[in-house]
């Protein structure tokens, strides 16, 4: 395995940030938009031109500075930032195009400091995708927490007021009690914070100690959404969509379960997990989020909301499958990082062109609604499936890797749990579409002029449905990198 | 000249003191100017001077050439040298960054305060660089009394009483300071640290050593607002002048932090302090009362400026609880975190000093919609509150670090989930804030409205200070790794696990 | 018995100093008033400076000065034992100042006091201030 040398990692991670200041001056909001994009296209080409050598098996390292022996600020591209850096960036490009349909469909305040904070989170998730330690990926985790305040709270009325104080006590309270704690008392362990490939802390022999660290980094990264501490997550659907969509179904939400799969990788490692049985301990807790999580989207009204359930299980899957510790259950999982995203940003993006289009919330107010935004619907039809895991789309194969991962860790009850989730997703989704499409004259509630919400807003739900569709039949991009990930 | 050093930075702002007050009554302008040259001769001083130990090591001046243990020695090491710097710059940063705050709130009295000023920074840096013990009482005695002056110099409903309750308490512990060394001068007939320490070995069990301890530290304890004897603190902070607390709040109980490590250090040393007696655990406990109890009381209040003097109150707690882990990491931790917390008070009232500079006001009613009328300043106000919550790449962050890691390493679980409930609540504290300055009234909500047409932002002589102390923040957390390697380690007594 | 009353007696100016301390705790605690609590303060002062100089004491001894016979000066040894020791009272003159100035910026505080509550007892002000 080839080590390269390169500043590139760093460099992805500043596109972004030294944009900042150039979209908080710009005076003219074309000009701000321009630099939005100029810097997402960038951050995109530089990830893009490190995926041959990383799809080769070689991996790019830079130190930045080194505060302790074993705690440095350093980065390092391999298979698993890889995808997830892929996923991010290529999916900021299309949220910041509708962003600009979004925001003038709504004529919303404060343009400036939302794309700026945006361009921030954004550097921050690339920063976690491409650690290289604990202490890296606490620093942009924290800064990542930090930059989606403003952003959740954009609106600045009293709900985002409680929205931004449940965000921050959950997230915040976690990280620092949770998850400072336990990466300190590895450094106090092993005398480092490197995610190693066996793991760092192979050849611990206390049980009860290893057990306790796996429990408070699982729910420290309350970003993951894991219960009991995912009530963040649907409180935060008071920001404007578009932030919905990235951070809270491929961002935010991705770089928790993102964190918990490093650190179940390279920080604890196959062996330790199978040997102390904890691989079992956390698919049960997967597993719990998964079904309750569903069965609370099933009572919803409010379509955002439903969504924000939808995550919080499907979350839980990748979570699930990394736990299972069978190669194909570990590909399943980190390959639904990506197929989730794509799957779960088209419903968002749905559901934001709804609003802007007709300025209706809630599921019962949508009857009907595929007469008069056909597009939008059929893109939202195309999301349901990916996420359901039906084909003909990319969220099929990682759900059927996750069912040949049960089998092969012989762990019949998840199994079960995966089957039923799956019914269950069915079932908050399918009636929505249904209603859209087939209704009677009487139940309609709009007229059957199609009128579509703002071309910015519709081409990239379409774009990215078309994508979802396109990861059925060409699969292997995600798929190889989760494979390498796992080591094979 | 570079020999002098040690005494210059001393002298040079004693003499100019007298100066500036016989030009407050010829012509008062010339008083700042002549203010900052000294503080300024200071900063110099003081960083020559630490270059100085890092190369030479041990540094030491004998006053007026009397040789030590008859005459006053003023003895530098690492961690005297790294006060002084933080104790100088920060005095310095601070005198530039009010001067229009006093031009502007008292006037008639500008002569008056810069002599104040400058003494009581004479004050704070003889005690950091004197190797003597009654020295050190005679220049806490001077950096109080300058501080209960300044400290009055605020409304005239509140702040005299508040200072002379301060004055009382005060008091107080300085005697205690007095009887403390009185004792150890029975028992050792020398007043010199260096000397008191080669002398005490022999008599370590006797009960009037003990009882020399025992004063020493409650009368230091007192004088830096330890828990439960910080009852001083708020009132005396809160309804000092702006100017004053922001050069009082980050210094005083620092530099007594300080005295406790140095008498722990080169008086009684760590043998005594942590194998004779066995206190160190208590202390601890003690310390993690002070953290949480500071940190709820910060919760209760309605004004800025009394939460921020809470949060002294359990920053001290963290450097106590620190030292007395009795361990490298936490006592790094604990002389870090003076550095660290110097810095973020000093960033924290220059803000709010901006902040009363423009708004008159500073409860949390006055400080709606701030952000859009003082981004600058309020960035700066947010960057400081990350530090003091612990997040990274700030300073704040690093002494946590070590403190929790040496906590780890002690055993002393209790310490380190006080450190943490303190985080967790310290992010409420700021937060609380930071809400309250971003949610505007409802009126200009949606209304696009240019920030150059709202922004009211503070002159550029406050800005540039504060601006420049938030980025040492990150700078200085960034080097925390150089600091505890170069400075702060060689000074930790062989022997410390 | 006699154990006890040799250490009562025989460290009679510790005992002492520590009486005076007493009070002056006690009246700067106990006291409303401002001017009885600065006196407090002085009292509480002025028993650690009695304090010093009682340690400096030696049995037999005289004061420390020390008489110049012309040409014989340094030619004969001086016995310390049987001169006091001068170094207590030497800091004592510092710590003096210190109290007088200690008093001084004390008493100018309670002026202002006056000046803006017309009382000296501190219950009086405290429900002044509370009034506000």
């Amino acid at each position: 395995m080839e080590i390269i040398h390169s500043i590139r990692p760093l460099l992805a991670v500043l596109v972004s940030l030294c944009a900042v200041p150039l979209i908080a001056s710009s005076r003219k909001a074309n000009i701000r938009e321009g630099w939005t994009f100029a810097a997402a296209i960038l951050k995109f080409v530089i990830i893009v031109s490190m995926l041959p050598a990383v799809l080769r098996g070689s991996q790019f390292t830079f130190t930045l500075w080194e505060f302790l022996p074993g705690a440095s600020i350093g980065f390092k591209v391999d298979s698993l930032g890889m995808l997830f850096a892929l996923v991010a960036s290529s999916l900021w490009i299309i949220t910041s195009a509708y962003s600009v349909g979004y925001m003038r469909g709504l004529k919303e305040h404060s343009q400036s400091r939302y794309f700026c904070f945006f361009a921030l989170a954004l550097s921050a998730t690339i920063g976690v995708a491409f650690s290289a330690n604990l202490l890296t990926l606490y620093l942009f985790y924290e800064m990542l927490s930090l930059a989606t305040y403003p952003l959740v709270t954009h609106h600045q009325d009293q709900e985002a007021r409680q929205s931004g104080r449940k965000y921050l006590t959950y997230i915040l309270g976690t990280s620092i009690g949770l998850v400072l704690p336990a990466m300190l008392i590895v450094y106090h362990l092993t005398g480092s914070l490197e995610f190693t490939t066996h793991g760092l802390l192979a050849g611990e022999v206390s049980k009860g100690l290893v057990t306790l660290l796996l429990l408070m980094f699982l729910f420290g990264f309350a970003k993951a959404a894991i219960m009991p501490f995912h009530a963040w997550l649907p409180a935060a659907m008071v920001a404007p969509t578009p932030v919905s969509a990235l951070l809270h179904a491929v961002a935010v939400v991705k770089v928790g379960v993102f964190s918990i799969v490093r650190v179940l990788t390279g920080i604890f490692g196959v062996e330790i997990l199978s040997s102390f049985h904890l691989d079992t301990v956390v698919c049960y807790i997967a597993s719990f989020t998964i079904l309750v999580g569903s069965l609370i989207a099933l009572s919803q009204d409010e379509l955002k909301r439903r969504l924000a359930f939808s995550t919080i299980s499907q979350l839980s899957y990748i979570v699930l499958g990394v736990a299972l510790l069978s190669p194909k259950g570990m590909e399943g999982g980190i390959a639904h990082i990506a197929m989730h995203a794509f799957g779960k940003i088209t419903l968002f993006f749905c559901a934001g062109a709804i609003f802007v289009g007709t300025g209706k919330k809630y599921i019962s107010e949508m009857v009907g609604i595929g007469r008069k935004m056909p597009i939008t619907m059929t893109a939202f039809f195309i999301g349901a499936l990916s996420v359901i895991g039906l084909p003909p789309t990319g969220g099929f194969f990682s759900k059927w890797y996750l069912v040949l991962g049960t089998l092969q860790a012989n762990q019949w009850p998840m199994l079960v749990v995966l089957l039923l989730s799956s019914l269950l997703n069915a079932a908050y989704f399918l009636p929505v579409v249904y209603k859209a499409f087939f209704c009677t004259e009487q139940e309609a509630m709009f007229d059957n002029i199609v009128q579509e919400g703002p071309i910015w807003c519709v081409a990239p739900l379409v774009l990215t449905a078309v994508i979802s569709v396109f990861l059925f039949f060409y699969p292997d991009i995600f798929f190889r990198l989760a494979a390498m990930a796992i080591g094979m | 000249m570079s020999q002098h050093y040690p005494v210059l930075l001393v002298t040079v702002p004693l003499l100019s003191a007298f100066i500036i007050s016989g030009l407050s009554w010829v012509k008062k302008s010339l008083c700042f100017p002549v203010a900052l040259l000294a503080l300024g001769t200071s900063v110099f001083c003081a960083i020559s001077l630490l270059f100085r130990v890092l190369d030479l090591g041990i540094v030491e001046y004998h006053m007026g050439g009397w040789m030590p243990p008859w005459g006053i020695a003023y003895r530098v090491d690492l961690l005297n040298a790294l006060v002084l710097v933080v104790v100088s710059s920060v005095a310095f940063l601070n005198l530039f960054a009010t001067h229009k705050s006093v031009q502007r709130d008292f006037p008639e009295k500008m002569g008056i305060f810069y002599v104040l000023y400058v003494l009581f920074v004479t004050g704070l840096m003889g005690i950091t660089v004197t190797g003597d013990v009654f020295n050190l009482y005679v220049l806490l005695e001077i950096a109080s009394l300058t501080a209960y002056a300044l400290i009055a110099l605020g409304q005239p409903d509140s702040a005299p009483l508040a200072s002379l309750n301060y004055v009382f308490i005060g008091t107080i512990g300085a005697c205690f300071y007095l009887l403390g060394i009185g004792y150890l001068y029975i028992m050792t007939g020398s007043l010199n640290m260096a000397d008191i320490a080669s002398l005490l070995p022999p008599i370590y069990h006797s009960k009037a050593v003990l009882v020399a301890f025992i004063f020493c530290m409650v009368g230091v304890c007192i004088k830096m607002a330890f828990f439960p004897l910080h009852v001083w603190l708020p009132n005396a902070y809160t309804f000092a002048p702006n100017p004053a607390s922001s050069v009082i709040a980050p210094l005083m109980t620092k530099v007594m932090v300080y005295v406790m490590i140095r008498l722990v250090f080169s008086v009684f040393l760590p043998d005594f302090s942590f194998h004779v007696l066995h206190i160190d655990h208590a202390i601890v406990w003690l310390s993690c009362l002070a953290i949480v109890m500071g940190s709820l009381l910060a919760l209760n209040q309605k004004n800025i400026k009394r939460m921020l003097t809470y949060i002294i109150v359990s920053e001290i707690g963290y450097m106590v609880g620190g030292f007395w882990l009795g361990n490298r990491l936490g006592m790094s931790g604990a002389i870090l975190h003076i550095l660290n917390d110097a810095i973020m008070t000093l960033c924290l009232f220059l803000a709010v000093g901006n902040i009363a500079y423009k708004i008159r006001g500073l409860d949390f009613v006055h400080l709606k919609g701030l952000f859009r009328k003082m981004p600058i300043t309020m960035a700066a106000f947010v960057a400081a509150g990350l530090s003091v919550i612990g997040v990274p790449p700030t300073c704040g962050f690093f002494s946590k670090w070590y403190l929790i890691s040496g906590a780890i390493q002690a055993g002393q679980y209790g310490f380190m989930v006080a450190l943490l409930f303190s985080s967790l609540v310290n992010v409420v504290l700021f937060f609380r804030i930071i809400e309250i300055a971003y949610f505007e009234p409802m009126e200009t909500h949606h209304r696009v409205v240019a920030m150059r047409d709202v922004m009211e932002e503070a002159p550029l002589t406050m800005l540039v200070p504060l601006l420049i102390v938030a980025v040492s923040l990150v700078a200085v957390g960034i080097y925390s790794g150089n600091i505890v390697t170069h400075i702060i380690l060689p000074v930790l007594p062989k022997g410390i696990g | 018995m006699e154990a006890l009353i040799h250490h009562i007696v025989g460290k009679y100016n510790y005992w002492l100093y520590i009486i005076l301390m007493m009070i002056g705790l006690y009246a700067m605690i106990a006291k409303n008033n401002l001017i009885k609590k600065l006196v407090g303060m002085n009292i509480f002062q002025t028993a650690i400076i009695l304090f010093y100089v009682s340690i400096g004491c030696k049995k037999g001894a005289t004061i420390p000065i020390l008489e110049e016979h012309g040409a014989h000066m340094g030619a004969h040894t001086i016995k310390v034992a049987d001169y006091i020791n001068p170094l207590p009272h030497v800091l004592m003159l510092t710590a003096i100042v210190v109290s007088v100035s200690t008093f001084g910026v004390a008493l100018a505080l309670a002026v202002k006091i006056y000046q803006k509550y017309k009382t000296l007892e501190e219950d009086e002000i405290l429900m002044r201030l509370r009034e506000k």
